[in-house]
């Protein structure tokens, strides 16, 4: 950190004066989020998978944000005498125990798990980013501190970790939220922080600083682009853990809670009546293998878009 | 060597306290207090004054945080407020070998699985069998465990009548959680041997060997394997500590009372001494994988260690 104390004398100079003038640096960073895209755009076209994952999350998003026009039935309602009843040109997939129809709870169930996919993993991110460029790049006790606190979190297994949470907070989907960012940012945190040390040692960095950029400017604005590809990936990948985190613990109580229409906690709620009437329990489970395979598959061709250093 | 290896058990250390501290915060500001879980209801006033006394629950938590470490050094994790009163360390003691024995056959389902199909895969790199090995490890990785137990259950419990549905007292009750457990974990593993041995196949050694005249087998069984399995063998001991710390998803529904099991259990009771005490178990054979891992992982690459 020697430069920074040597800082050369540009006291004339204003930070928009155009010695490395930020606007070839917004230009640069514009052009690489365009490569960005044709990195996407070209993998998506040469892989058949990634291109299945993201018609099977489009049918399943749109069913989503459509349920009540799609399905006859409210998810809600219970209809006890017509309680497990087969599939038929009445109920698609049949009803459950409570004679309510299993087709539309599993459409409405789309909601709670693209919510739970897509915001716990953003939180996230967010939280890793900041913490992985504080560590990386401001080094020394913030380094130690934060990386400690994520090696914490990374040594407990989520799901338990997850179950303690919602166990201390009460289930709740807000709190699903909460427990599912917190064992999900340390990832994200050491990826960011092993890409700021490589990126502050490069030109453009010593460059920024020499002219005396502040040093969160560079870390928002110089660093953090540069780690947007990774990021992208690393999110892709978090939302069908997240999904099936969900799935997971609503299945075993600590979820969402009933009557909510949430996949996991349906196959919980019809697995007594596996003998009976299977597919209750098994249609909701075959919702959450799409919707998880198709965000690997979309998740995969990311990666290999953006980022083959992640693979492990 | 030595040094690094001492290294790594410096860093382990407040890892370990920082666990011990975060799950024991937690669990105090759980609304609820202990006696009333242990005492259901119409307790006398004066017992309970009587018993929060002698608990050492008047004290101010840094001095229980305290008192939990030096018993937790001891061995002591405390006592169960429920399950008559059994000893912490006595329940998570009798749970941890039926977790090893899960967890042993789930490792022999995900390995014997797992690497030979990713060795396949990356040896026809391109072809139809590939793309069909990899998207069943894609869905493997993708199935629900709790939905997958729930299937075998039905099909080979119930319909077949091959296996029972659950327990754990012979040989036959471990067969469908030991592929329950090691299905998706074998997707990880054959994805992640294909990855990395079709990496090492693009070096330049390979190449030489291949000009040599070595065969095919020989190129990929001497050189390329060799130098692919490094990662492989590294995340393989991260699933050995994973799965070790309990399967709570396959322990519970094949009702095998192992680690994951009481896990859920405290849970469920309000149990805080045994979810204390087996949480903060679990996450110490994390962190102890995870230092067989980097150890296992220096020796066999000296670069690591000079970084």
């Amino acid at each position: 950190m020697t430069q920074e104390k040597k800082k050369p004398d540009y006291s004339g100079l204003k930070d928009t004066d155009p010695i490395i003038s930020y606007e070839q640096s917004e230009e640069a960073e514009l052009a690489e989020l365009n490569s960005v895209w044709d990195n996407i755009v070209n993998t998506f076209k040469k892989s058949p998978l990634a291109l299945i994952g993201t018609t099977i999350i489009l049918i399943i998003v749109l069913g989503a944000v459509f349920a009540p026009l799609i399905c006859p039935y409210d998810p809600y309602v219970q209809d006890l005498p017509n309680a497990l009843a087969k599939p038929s040109t009445e109920h698609l997939l049949g009803t459950d125990s409570f004679g309510r129809d299993l087709f539309t709870r599993i459409v409405y169930g789309a909601r709670i798990s693209l919510i739970i996919g897509l915001i716990p993993s953003m939180i996230a991110i967010v939280i890793g980013a900041v913490m992985g460029l504080m560590a990386g790049f401001l080094g020394k006790t913030a380094d130690f501190i934060i990386m400690r606190i994520a090696d914490i979190v990374l040594s407990f297994p989520s799901l338990l970790l997850a179950m303690v949470i919602m166990y201390t907070l009460g289930a709740s989907l807000l709190n699903l939220f909460i427990a599912l960012s917190v064992i999900n940012w340390g990832v994200t945190a050491r990826t960011v922080r092993a890409q700021t040390l490589q990126l502050r040692e490069k030109e453009f960095v010593e460059a920024a600083r020499s002219v005396g950029v502040k040093k969160s400017t560079i870390m928002f604005r110089h660093i953090l682009p540069n780690c947007i590809p990774s990021l992208i990936v690393i999110f892709t990948l978090d939302i069908p853990d997240a999904i099936m985190s969900e799935a997971s613990l609503s299945f075993l109580g600590v979820g969402a809670k009933p009557p909510a229409a949430s996949w996991g906690l349906m196959v919980s709620e019809n697995k007594d009546n596996l003998t009976r009437a299977p597919w209750v329990a098994i249609f909701p489970g075959i919702a959450i293998m799409l919707l998880v395979l198709a965000f690997n598959f979309v998740g995969d061709a990311m990666r290999d878009a953006l980022d083959p250093t992640l693979r492990q | 060597m030595l040094t690094y290896i001492i290294k790594r058990f410096l860093i382990a250390i407040p890892i370990l306290i920082g666990i011990v501290l975060l799950i024991f915060v937690m669990l105090q500001i759980i609304p609820g207090d202990p006696i009333s879980v242990m005492m259901k209801e119409k307790a006398n006033p004066a017992v309970i004054a009587n018993l929060t006394e002698r608990m050492g629950l008047n004290d101010p938590w840094y001095i229980r945080f305290g008192r939990y470490i030096w018993d937790a050094l001891h061995g002591d994790f405390g006592i169960s407020y429920k399950m008559n009163n059994r000893e912490v360390t006595g329940m998570i003691m009798d749970a941890f070998p039926n977790t090893v024995k899960l967890t042993v056959a789930a490792l022999i389902v995900a390995w014997s699985i797992g690497i030979p199909v990713g060795i396949i895969s990356a040896v026809k790199r391109g072809s139809l069998l590939d793309s069909t090995l990899m998207t069943f490890s894609l869905m493997g990785v993708s199935m629900p465990a709790f939905w997958v137990a729930l299937l075998f259950q039905y099909i080979f419990g119930y319909t077949l009548r091959l296996l029972p549905i659950s327990g754990f007292s012979s040989f036959a009750h471990l067969i469908m959680p030991a592929f329950v457990l090691g299905w998706s974990s074998s997707g990880s593993i054959a994805r992640m041997t294909r990855t990395n041995l079709l990496e090492a196949m693009s070096n330049d050694y390979i190449r030489t060997a291949r000009a040599k005249g070595l065969r095919e087998s020989g190129v990929i069984r001497l050189h390329a394997l060799k130098n692919a399995m490094m990662p492989v063998v590294t995340m393989m001991a991260m699933q050995v500590a994973w799965m070790l710390s309990g399967a709570v998803m396959t322990e519970t529904i094949f009702g095998i009372p192992g680690l994951g099991r009481i896990t859920v259990d405290a849970i469920k009771n309000r149990d805080m001494p045994l979810l204390q005490g087996s949480t903060i178990f679990a996450a110490t054979l994390i962190i102890l994988g995870n230092l067989v891992a980097d150890i296992a992982y220096s020796y066999l690459d000296p670069r690591i260690r000079v970084n």
